[in-house]
């Protein structure tokens, strides 16, 4: 079990001193100070909490954070993170990433995680670009655009990381916008308290790199039967409940599942944020303990090896006895 | 002549049918009756229908290795008796099937006894009494080869019961019976063949009983268990032969709370059990060269942020998916220098069985010593040779996890409020302290990329190069610190008149090679190489200029080993045994081959990629 402070820290106590070198305007500040925010009203330990980051500038989250930290390979952010939660469930494992280093070169473990259901929040940082490298097209942006740095417009198609979720197994699927605090904190929250595999897409502008989809885009109305609207719109406002009641009723399960696949498609003039769909199953933890009885008593990290004098205390004459003449 | 507890018995079959079994119904009985055996398990890439073999060696003393000669064929098929009737000692004899076999298309010695058993016949017998549809009996034939080759053996028929009683237990008891019907049955051909025949045929097998008890097992659950023991607590996979035993033995094996994550490729495998590491968790992955390719950038990864995972690459024939259940000795150099740039690593490669046990429970304590990779070279031939040996020896066995952070240095990290000094360089030890998630004042940063005291990334110059220095000296501290006899040993007589110089799995044929050399006059010596990174440069030099002759023996093209001598201590071993044929070197290939160099009998040929004139012989035998 994940422990919380009886007196929460204040959200400066969840920043590292070192010096922050992202661009200016960049949409990854107000996502780092959401997931500060976010530990804080947790009241998360420090040192019990482990966030793990990918490659790219999404990947440098972990280094502004005041808690385990850790800069991964790229693409291989969530098999680390997950290697961490199953040995020490007693820890607030959180993977954030870029949709580069999850929807491309990290494409396997994306599906794969879905299918574990381990219980930790993944929040991907979702530009469309990837930015380090100066702007070349990312798995998210569509088919047809050119965003300034591309030398002729991009010919793939653009996948849509929230479907694949729902149909790999994640049990909460949610968006938010690097730019609205408020919802991306709640949001963020919700995702690290989900008991299971939970991704958080988070939208939001390369300044430097996307001239598509800059701040402005998103923050441009856009009319709607006439109306003058905003840009972004929550699943609430769409009266969508993603929430599923009860995971064994199976017409409520693929109900919920096909709204939410229609309104995760929805990008034509508007762009809904929010939980898409949630659901509880049985965590991969929980899937190991009914098949491990020890796991049930003890995490992997604790399971006692040694005596006080260091000396060995597994017992193998069960083993022993199988293969002896 | 009468030859006692010597044997050498083969049966074959297409995959599927049933030979493994069979292998071990032999194998299990001769261990019961207080024998000792070594078996060598060939296979193909494929689940039905190929051709695959296995050898059972049978002895009263103990034995490590396997020979070419065949004193009995057992097989109900055709394919076997063609390609190893050839194989039968001219004294053997051939259990055979008349109605699929005929004798005149094999290449028999003369004087080979042939007995011919009709399986399908016995098999109908065999529905007839016990009522069991014939065709659910095929799996039988196996017992059928079997007993036959018992009886010939002049075993008595309850040691097979006694096997079939144990094998057989709860829901399956019932089996016992009916496998007992047919054993019956083969017994009864074999007894009525002409008493001449009988006299004839030389073998026996006779139970001693004053035997010690012993273990019947084969290199993959012998590393499975030495994990166990030395607290690995979560293991990663990737199927892939012939690694997948080993983590099909810790999930089957689940009392002792092993937690055994199949993942979707050996990228996740490694970068899995690194994570998990990170927590304090004893974790490892096994896999094969294929697989072991794919990990490279992850145990980098491990080696910058000190990371004590453990990997084992259980070598099969290479390169790309080369020969997947065959074996070679092939990824010496790759463990040592795959990945991008420099990080100490400890590669070692166990010898016997019993050391498979013991390096898989040390390679933990050495990750978390010296806090950096540990990569183990296990291999297809003794992964799947099963053989009886004593039992482990585990009252010398010490957990040590090293440098872990202590309460001063987490209350001094707490003072500071900078997060924990991980990395910091300046500690006497040369290994920075290590705190495990959870603790107050513990946390730090971690990252591939090159990082200060506490995890933070830079590019600074002076930094580098001291955060270099430290993990690269690990290295010294390794050859300090391991012990000399768990870095190398020498086996035979000193000032032999030849050294066998090798690594790995060789290690068991060679110490059955000794005393063979000896009954021939040549007295010989043997250095095994142990652990391979760091290379324990002067003590081998030291040993190797000391030597009258020295010869290399390996599976490989190569010669990776004899590359790394010459790397490390400038000699070149220019007498060279070597196989990749994906089939290991028997004991009387090695004996002949080594005979055949003491003589001179080697033509020298120039090698203009070593320039310099080598005496070389490539061994080829075996299917």
């Amino acid at each position: 079990m994940v422990s919380k402070l009886q007196v929460p820290l204040t959200v400066a106590a969840y920043k590292s001193d070192v010096h922050n070198d992202w661009c200016p305007g960049c949409g990854d500040f107000g996502i780092l100070q959401a997931l500060q925010q976010a530990l804080a009203e947790l009241g998360l330990p420090p040192w019990e909490t482990m966030v793990f980051g990918g490659i790219g500038c999404s990947g440098k989250v972990f280094n502004y954070m005041a808690c385990y930290g850790v800069h991964t390979l790229h693409g291989r952010v969530l098999p680390f993170a997950m290697g961490a939660k199953l040995a020490n469930p007693d820890l607030e494992v959180i993977a954030v990433g870029g949709d580069g280093d999850g929807y491309g070169i990290g494409a396997g473990h994306f599906v794969h995680a879905g299918r574990r259901n381990v219980d930790m929040a993944y929040i991907v940082l979702n530009n469309e670009v990837y930015g380090l490298t100066k702007g070349q097209a990312s798995p998210t942006l569509d088919r047809g655009q050119q965003t300034k740095s591309l030398p002729l417009p991009n010919i793939n198609d653009g996948i849509k990381p929230l479907a694949l979720a729902l149909v790999t197994g994640y049990t909460w699927i949610g968006r938010s916008y690097a730019f609205d605090g408020k919802h991306l904190k709640e949001m963020i929250k919700q995702a690290i308290e989900h008991k299971g595999m939970a991704l958080l897409d988070i939208i939001q502008p390369c300044p430097t790199y996307n001239d598509l989809h800059t701040a402005e885009w998103f923050n441009k109305k856009v009319k709607e039967e006439e109306k003058s609207v905003s840009k972004l719109v929550t699943v609430e406002e769409l009266k969508h409940d993603g929430v599923i009641k009860d995971p064994t009723n199976r017409d409520e399960v693929f109900e919920k599942q096909r709204k939410a696949f229609d309104l995760i498609q929805y990008r034509g003039e508007r762009i809904p944020i929010g939980v898409f769909y949630q659901i509880k199953l049985p965590t991969y933890i929980e899937r190991m303990q009914s098949q491990v009885p020890m796991l049930k008593k003890y995490s992997p990290v604790r399971i006692p090896y040694a005596d006080a004098n260091h000396l060995p205390t597994t017992d193998l004459t069960d083993a022993f006895e199988e293969i002896t003449f | 002549m009468k030859v006692v507890n010597e044997v050498s018995w083969m049966i074959g079959g297409p995959q599927g049918s049933g030979v493994d079994s069979s292998a071990t119904l032999f194998a299990q009985a001769c261990a019961t009756a207080g024998l000792w055996i070594f078996g060598k398990r060939e296979y193909h890439s494929n689940i039905k229908g190929k051709h695959s073999y296995f050898q059972v060696r049978v002895s009263n003393q103990p034995i490590h290795s396997h020979v070419d000669d065949v004193h009995i064929l057992a097989t109900f098929e055709e394919t076997t008796a063609k390609l190893h009737a050839g194989e039968i000692v001219k004294t053997g004899a051939l259990i055979y099937d008349p109605t699929k076999i005929k004798l005149d298309d094999l290449d028999l010695k003369s004087g080979v006894i042939t007995l011919p058993i009709d399986f399908n016949l016995v098999l109908r017998q065999v529905a007839e009494e016990t009522g069991v549809e014939y065709s659910k009996l095929s799996i039988m034939r196996n017992t059928i080869a079997v007993a036959a080759s018992f009886a010939l053996l002049r075993v008595e028929i309850e040691s097979l019961e006694k096997t079939l009683e144990r094998m057989y237990t709860g829901k399956k008891s019932k089996l016992v019976a009916m496998n007992m019907t047919a054993v019956q049955k083969a017994y009864r051909a074999v007894e009525i063949l002409p008493e001449e025949l009988h006299a004839q045929f030389p073998y026996h097998l006779v139970p001693n009983n004053n035997t010690p008890k012993r273990l019947l097992i084969n290199g993959a659950t012998a590393t499975a268990l030495g994990k166990l023991k030395g607290g690995c607590r979560y293991q990663t996979y990737y199927p892939i032969s012939p690694a997948t035993d080993e983590s099909v033995y810790l999930e089957s094996h689940n009392q002792y709370g092993c937690a055994v994550v199949q993942c979707e490729d050996e990228i996740a495998a490694i970068n899995m059990a690194i994570g998990a590491a990170t927590t304090g968790v004893r974790a490892s992955t096994s896999t094969s060269g294929p697989g072991f390719s794919l990990m490279q950038e992850g145990l980098g990864w491990a080696g910058m942020n000190e990371v004590p995972v453990v990997v084992f690459d259980y070598q099969r024939g290479g390169p790309s998916t080369g020969l997947p259940t065959r074996h070679e000795q092939g990824d010496l150099m790759f463990s040592l220098f795959g990945g991008h740039g420099d990080y100490p690593r400890l590669v070692f490669s166990p010898g016997s069985i019993a050391d498979h046990f013991r390096l898989a429970f040390e390679s933990f304590n050495y990750a978390e010593k010296f806090q950096t990779p540990v990569i183990v070279l296990n291999d297809k031939f003794l992964a799947n040779s099963t053989q009886t040996i004593l039992p482990f020896k585990e009252n010398d066995l010490v957990i040590e996890r090293g440098h872990l952070a202590t309460e001063d240095d987490l209350k001094n990290a707490k003072s500071e409020g900078r997060g924990f000094p991980r990395f910091q360089p300046d500690v006497k030890s040369g290994i920075s302290s290590r705190p495990l998630p959870g603790v107050e004042g513990g946390h730090y940063w971690m990252t591939g990329d090159e990082h200060d005291d506490y995890g933070h990334i830079t590019e600074n110059p002076e930094n580098r190069k001291k955060m270099h220095e430290k993990r690269m000296k690990k290295y010294e501290l390794i050859l300090q610190q391991i012990p000399l006899d768990r870095q190398f040993s020498i086996h035979g007589i000193p000032n032999a008149d030849i050294t066998l110089v090798s690594w790995g799995t060789m290690f068991g044929a060679l110490m059955d090679v000794l005393p063979a050399l000896k009954e021939k006059n040549i007295n010989a010596n043997f250095i095994n190489i142990r652990m391979l990174s760091p290379f324990p440069s002067a003590k081998v030099a030291a040993f190797l200029k000391s030597s009258k002759k020295l010869v290399l023996l390996e599976h490989n093209y190569s010669m990776q080993l004899g590359q790394l001598i010459r790397l490390h201590t400038g000699i070149l071993i220019t007498s060279r045994i070597s196989k990749y044929t994906g089939r290991p070197m028997s004991l009387n290939e090695i004996v002949s081959a080594t005979e055949k160099i003491f003589n001179g009998e080697v033509q020298e040929e120039k090698d203009e990629t070593l320039d310099a004139s080598i005496e070389r012989v490539v061994l080829t035998y075996g299917l």
